[in-house]
């Protein structure tokens, strides 16, 4: 177990270094001089420019600039954002919560969906209920997020008017920030109303999220009870008796480790998916983040937002990998695959 | 021969894969022949006709916020879709399956090497590389496309390694070594060969992704230019919209979903029919489709 965990992580710093030249490769790709595109049809002098390129050393060589860029990363330091003038690690941390909330509920809302529908799904075998979960997966896996986003919106905020179509919690709450999360930091102060507020803002854009991730999580789970319910022990304690519900605690315990796992890797890809939702829903997450960079050409702050996302999910699948072998010691290094 | 007769008369019996061929043709034909399909042109702007709901006079689908016409819009979009989910998916499959012949077959250092490179790749969600390639080469559809090869190569890569390491120890792959075939000759006509049904499968369900992912760009506001059509785009425009017009972001939507749902029931049908051992759980690239 030590032995698998430290080859993982020497992975995961390889893993890391590779990241990081992707990343610092991005701005040094841009077809013609960075800071010319960045400002591409504005007013900015020539000397300015020239102080922009040193101020972000693109006029050291490239192995230096990769170097210091490095080091200062290593010190939390990400550069400076070109069009706020504020440090880029001061911006993306006051928008990480907002990611990660959305991305656990998110997650909670495919649980509690996926969940009933593989086991009703594994235990009818054959049935219209299996059927029908195999069609709702397809829909669920092909539907575009944005597009559902988009839809939820037309028929619960606009028509309905049931929940709010975007931001994070009524303007005017008056919360004070604590943690970051605001959910947490409202139950903290005890503000429920900005907690309700809360949670009907955040509720769309969770079911849409999770909506992408249900599919795959019901077929990993279903699969997992299918394997489970033709073994022995299920059948001996069938025989024993046992009522319904506590067969299927039983078989439920052995058939997850394997979708913990499955979910474990889509916590990243949802930090991916997070990205769409959070502009349709204008959530002021990570991705947003990243999209409105973009959008001003703020190449420093871009690097540094895709920066930590990929480092992130790194982290989630290291974190996941170690939780596989922890659950299920029969894993070895090659048989990790993601 | 046989594992082509084997699909074709597994698909033949699918009620589902043949409706799932049958609306990609269409698509395809539509996309080809969308200059004389489409009533209207896509780009011209009426501005006394803006905003019509489905069904109007001469606009079976509407017209959008300048006017132009939806159903020529939706079938000129087509085109994007049909031509970066073709050129991206074949693009980042030949570039896989060279790398994956050569990291399987060769081994070593090389294989560790160009491995190590894969997991680095595999360690940013998609979309965000995407989204990051496009940032900084600019808007276009031939951005789109580089960006959607560069992110899209290491399935393959991956796929084909793991084929090609336990191909390579299979009694015809050394027989052909002893009887002095060049390891070029013995990667393309011995292992290739017996790594293209999986390559099918997995390339199906990536026109899926593709797709959609190009249509996320575009949404995003870094797709095609402004002048080219695209449901990701039309859609995108229809959302400042959303509570006087609902067709314009519902119909484009639906249009992708269709197409997508399609491939992924292809790609299903095909996985079902080319591996045996497969039980009916898509994994993998599936795992993909939504990000």
């Amino acid at each position: 177990m030590l032995g698998f965990v430290v080859r993982r992580l020497g992975q995961t710093v390889l893993v890391l270094f590779g990241v990081s030249i992707i990343v610092f490769s991005l701005i040094h790709i841009t077809p013609g001089d960075a800071v010319d595109v960045m400002f591409a049809g504005e007013n900015v002098s020539a000397e300015q420019r020239e102080q922009y390129r040193r101020q972000l050393g693109l006029d050291q060589p490239l192995v230096q600039q990769y170097l210091a860029y490095m080091a200062s990363a290593a010190q939390g330091d990400l550069g400076t954002s070109i069009r706020r003038g504020t440090p880029v690690t001061e911006i993306i941390g006051t928008t990480i919560p907002a990611t990660v909330e959305l991305t656990l509920a998110a997650l909670l809302v495919a649980v509690v969906i996926a969940v009933p529908v593989a086991v009703v799904s594994a235990l009818r075998q054959g049935s219209v209920w299996e059927r029908g979960g195999n069609l709702l997966a397809l829909f669920g896996i092909s539907m575009p997020s944005f597009w559902l986003g988009i839809m939820l919106i037309l028929v619960f905020s606009a028509g309905l008017q049931w929940f709010p179509a975007s931001g994070r919690v009524a303007s005017g709450t008056g919360l004070q920030q604590i943690t970051g999360f605001l959910l947490v930091d409202a139950v903290l102060q005890g503000d429920w109303a900005a907690a309700w507020s809360g949670l009907v803002h955040i509720a769309l854009p969770a079911v849409t999220l999770g909506t992408a991730i249900t599919a795959t999580l019901s077929r990993v789970l279903r699969s997992g009870l299918l394997e489970v319910k033709g073994q022995d022990y299920v059948e001996a304690l069938r025989a024993r008796g046992l009522r319904f519900t506590t067969l299927l605690r039983h078989m439920l315990r052995n058939a997850l480790p394997a979708s913990v796992i499955v979910m474990g890797v889509r916590i990243g890809s949802l930090l991916g998916g997070a990205i769409v939702v959070e502009v349709v829903f204008g959530w002021p997450g990570l991705g947003r983040l990243v999209v409105d960079a973009i959008q001003n050409r703020d190449f420093p702050l871009v690097q540094g937002a895709v920066l930590v996302l990929a480092v992130l999910f790194v982290l989630v699948n290291l974190f996941t990998d170690i939780l596989q072998a922890w659950l299920d010691p029969r894993v070895t290094l090659t048989g990790v695959s993601r | 021969m046989r594992a082509l007769r084997r699909t074709y008369a597994f698909l033949g019996c699918s009620a589902l894969a043949m409706a799932a061929i049958a609306v990609l043709a269409a698509f395809v034909l539509v996309g080809l022949l969308a200059p004389w399909l489409a009533p209207h042109d896509p780009n011209t702007q009426d501005l006394g006709a803006r905003l019509l709901p489905p069904l109007s006079d001469g606009h079976v689908l509407g017209t959008d916020a300048l006017g132009r016409d939806v159903l020529s819009r939706l079938i000129h979009g087509s085109r994007i879709s049909l031509v970066v989910g073709f050129i991206a998916v074949l693009l980042a499959a030949t570039i896989g399956i060279v790398v994956g012949l050569v990291s399987g077959y060769v081994g070593g250092w090389v294989d560790g090497l160009l491995m190590r490179i894969v997991d680095a790749w595999m360690a940013f969600p998609f979309l965000l590389l995407a989204i990051a390639i496009v940032a900084v080469l600019g808007r276009g559809l031939d951005n789109i496309v580089i960006a959607l090869v560069v992110t899209g190569w290491v399935l393959y890569a991956r796929l084909v390694r793991g084929e090609t390491l336990s191909l390579r120890e299979r009694e015809f792959t050394l027989s052909a070594r002893g009887l002095g075939a060049s390891p070029v000759t013995i990667a393309v006509k011995h292992i290739l060969p017996n790594c293209l049904a999986p390559i099918l499968v997995v390339a199906t369900l990536e026109i899926g992704v593709v797709i959609v992912m190009e249509a996320s760009l575009s949404f995003l506001g870094l797709g095609a230019s402004a002048a080219e059509t695209s449901w990701g785009g039309m859609l995108a425009d229809g959302r400042s919209y959303l509570t006087r017009a609902w067709w314009l972001a519902t119909l484009p939507g639906l249009a992708i979903f269709v197409v997508v749902l399609a491939v992924n029931v292809l790609g299903d049908a095909l996985r079902d029919a080319l591996d045996p051992r497969h039980e009916k759980v898509p994994q993998g690239s599936v795992d993909q489709l939504s990000a």
